[in-house]
């Protein structure tokens, strides 16, 4: 059984069907990209997966159960994170701070009215621990609005995987980053997600070095349809696709940041 | 360490204000502790949540009521048992206000929690054969730890028995709240004042989390009326009405709300502030005007930003 499994989802914002009938699913262990150009409706795939927007038709399971429109609190209890485009953290809490509140949220602490969070040694060594995964331990105690952009990318994902999630779905995880800096946010998110034993990571990625450098699996999407699903060898092989999708971009420099 | 030896100071300075400061000044301490103990409820809702309540006048007029009906009315004097009545009315209407409140943020969240203060002052200043009507309800001299003092005068028992009972309720009630800010479940309310959206995402109910701090935020300020309404010896509309609740948010930004003692100072130099300007012109609301325009425009971090600059409301 997958992990995550859409079927047929359609989701129309004022007559514009931004998904068309999105069928996919996502096995455990495999990091899958899902990748189209600008209003294929890949933002819009992550939030109807995440149960943030309901689709039209169409429903989403995730371990077996019908997750369509949970909402984020019930999802993330379930097991599936998420991270964001635009970077998304709580810019005056510590860097520290902002993953214990993924840990107090997991170990179902957030009722503790009275105990003292400083002196919670599980909380903090949780923390500290995914924060040391993602090279953040030494920025602990700097508010998290302080942290070049790098790091606060980073940040964001951190206090997802400080979920300890099963599915990971990153919307874009390196956009607004230097390209130096995107292998490097890469090969943490990947050796943290073993770290941690997250089973799956879906990511919307616009990078096709980092699209075919990582990905088991690419779903390609246009128009709100699914153009393609396959190896990324079997996916460069797809004319359509590459006419469509990934285009010239491969060969062209990155676009400006 | 330092900020713990000003602690101490300031206390010791407190608790020496009845032997240094005459009755006059006493008694001007009086509504400092009941202000001082509503204002760490309500910004427990603003500085750390990040709702801003204009009706918070609501639950100190709550707790003056209570403390009327139980002292005129029901003729029970124990102040301890009123203390608890009031921590209970103020639940009792916190929580279908709070579940009603909480579903808005920003602005529709403040004109919400406006238009229920103001639903209850239209309620105390109608209702004549329930409230008083205008002229409100009288409250009568309480029993301390079951004490009745016969043998010291109104003001001898306000500056003496009663004066050190409401500064160890402030101390409690600001130790309790300390813990609470300091707890995980403090640090699930900074995160959704920062970032709601994200907050949910990492399993954290912003709606739920804004509903138990409007809970914690209402007994406050239910014991901070309670307190307040003793030295007056008068429950009436006005503690209900808008302007109360104004007097509340000003003080809580004067202080600083970014600081967990910020709304503390602000009640203190409010109230003495509010004393001499009014004895030196009749023009006093137009002082405390400009006054919270430069604090607003100037110290956006209110006075507690200016003696402690880096601290932000946290653990």
């Amino acid at each position: 059984m997958p992990l995550l499994e859409a079927s047929s989802l359609r989701k129309l914002y004022d007559g514009f069907c931004a998904l068309d009938g999105v069928s996919l699913a996502v096995g455990s262990g495999e990091f899958v990209s899902i990748i189209g150009p600008n209003g294929a409706g890949k933002t819009t795939l992550i939030n109807v997966l995440t149960g943030l927007l309901k689709p039209n038709t169409g429903r989403v399971l995730f371990k077996g159960q019908d997750i369509t429109g949970v909402g984020p609190v019930k999802l993330a209890r379930l097991g599936m994170a998420r991270s964001f485009q635009l970077v998304n953290i709580f810019p005056e809490l510590t860097v520290l701070e902002v993953v214990k509140v993924a840990v107090v949220s997991r170990l179902g602490r957030g009722g503790r009215l009275f105990s003292s969070l400083a002196r919670d040694r599980e909380v903090t060594e949780q923390a500290l621990a995914v924060a040391e995964l993602f090279a953040l331990a030494d920025k602990r105690n700097i508010p998290a609005k302080k942290l070049p952009q790098g790091d606060k990318k980073l940040l964001d994902v951190a206090s997802a995987f400080a979920l300890r999630p099963e599915v990971i779905l990153l919307d874009e995880p390196t956009s607004g980053v230097s390209t130096r800096e995107k292998h490097t946010i890469m090969e943490i998110l990947v050796s943290a997600s073993k770290e941690i034993g997250i089973k799956s990571i879906i990511q919307v990625e616009h990078d096709m070095d980092i699209v075919f450098g990582y990905s088991d699996r690419i779903i390609a999407l246009h128009q709100g349809k699914v153009l393609a699903d396959g190896t990324p060898a079997a996916i460069k092989a797809d004319e359509a696709v590459v006419n469509t999708v990934v285009g010239r971009k491969t060969r062209m420099p990155e676009r400006g940041a | 360490m330092i900020r713990r030896a000003a602690l101490v100071v300031v206390l010791l300075g407190i608790a020496g204000v009845p032997f240094m400061g005459g009755d006059y000044y006493t008694t001007l301490m009086l509504p400092f502790f009941g202000y001082s103990i509503a204002l760490l409820g309500l910004n427990l809702l603003f500085g750390y949540t990040g709702l801003l309540s204009f009706g918070h006048a609501l639950f100190v007029a709550l707790g003056a009521y209570t403390a009327a009906y139980m002292t005129s009315v029901f003729g029970i004097l124990h102040f301890e048992a009123i203390l608890l009545v009031s921590v209970a009315v103020a639940l009792v209407v916190a929580v279908p206000v709070g579940l009603l409140c909480v579903r808005y943020v920003k602005i529709y969240f403040g004109m919400l929690t406006l238009a229920f203060g103001m639903l209850f002052y239209s309620f105390l200043y109608k209702f004549y054969h329930l409230t008083g009507g205008d002229e409100g309800i009288r409250v009568l001299r309480p029993m301390l730890l079951g004490q009745s003092f016969p043998a010291l005068g109104k003001v001898e028992f306000l500056t003496g028995p009663y004066y050190y009972y409401s500064l160890a309720l402030l101390v409690a009630a600001a130790v309790v709240m300390w813990r609470v800010v300091g707890s995980p479940f403090g640090l699930c309310l900074r995160s959704i004042r920062e970032n709601p959206e994200k907050a949910e995402y990492v399993g954290v109910s912003a709606r739920r989390y804004r509903f138990y701090a409007f809970l914690i935020s209402s007994i406050f300020g239910g014991v901070g009326g309670t307190l307040l309404a003793i030295p007056t010896g008068l429950a009436d509309p006005l503690l209900a009405y808008w302007t109360h609740s104004g007097n509340l948010v000003f003080m809580m930004l004067l202080g600083g709300f970014a600081n967990f003692f910020g709304p503390i100072l602000g009640s203190f130099v409010f109230i003495f502030l509010q004393d001499q300007v009014i004895s030196l012109t009749q023009y006093w609301r137009l002082v405390f005007g400009a006054i919270l325009a430069v604090i607003v425009i100037f110290f956006p971090h209110g006075l507690m930003g200016v003696f402690d600059p880096r601290a932000r409301a946290g653990g």
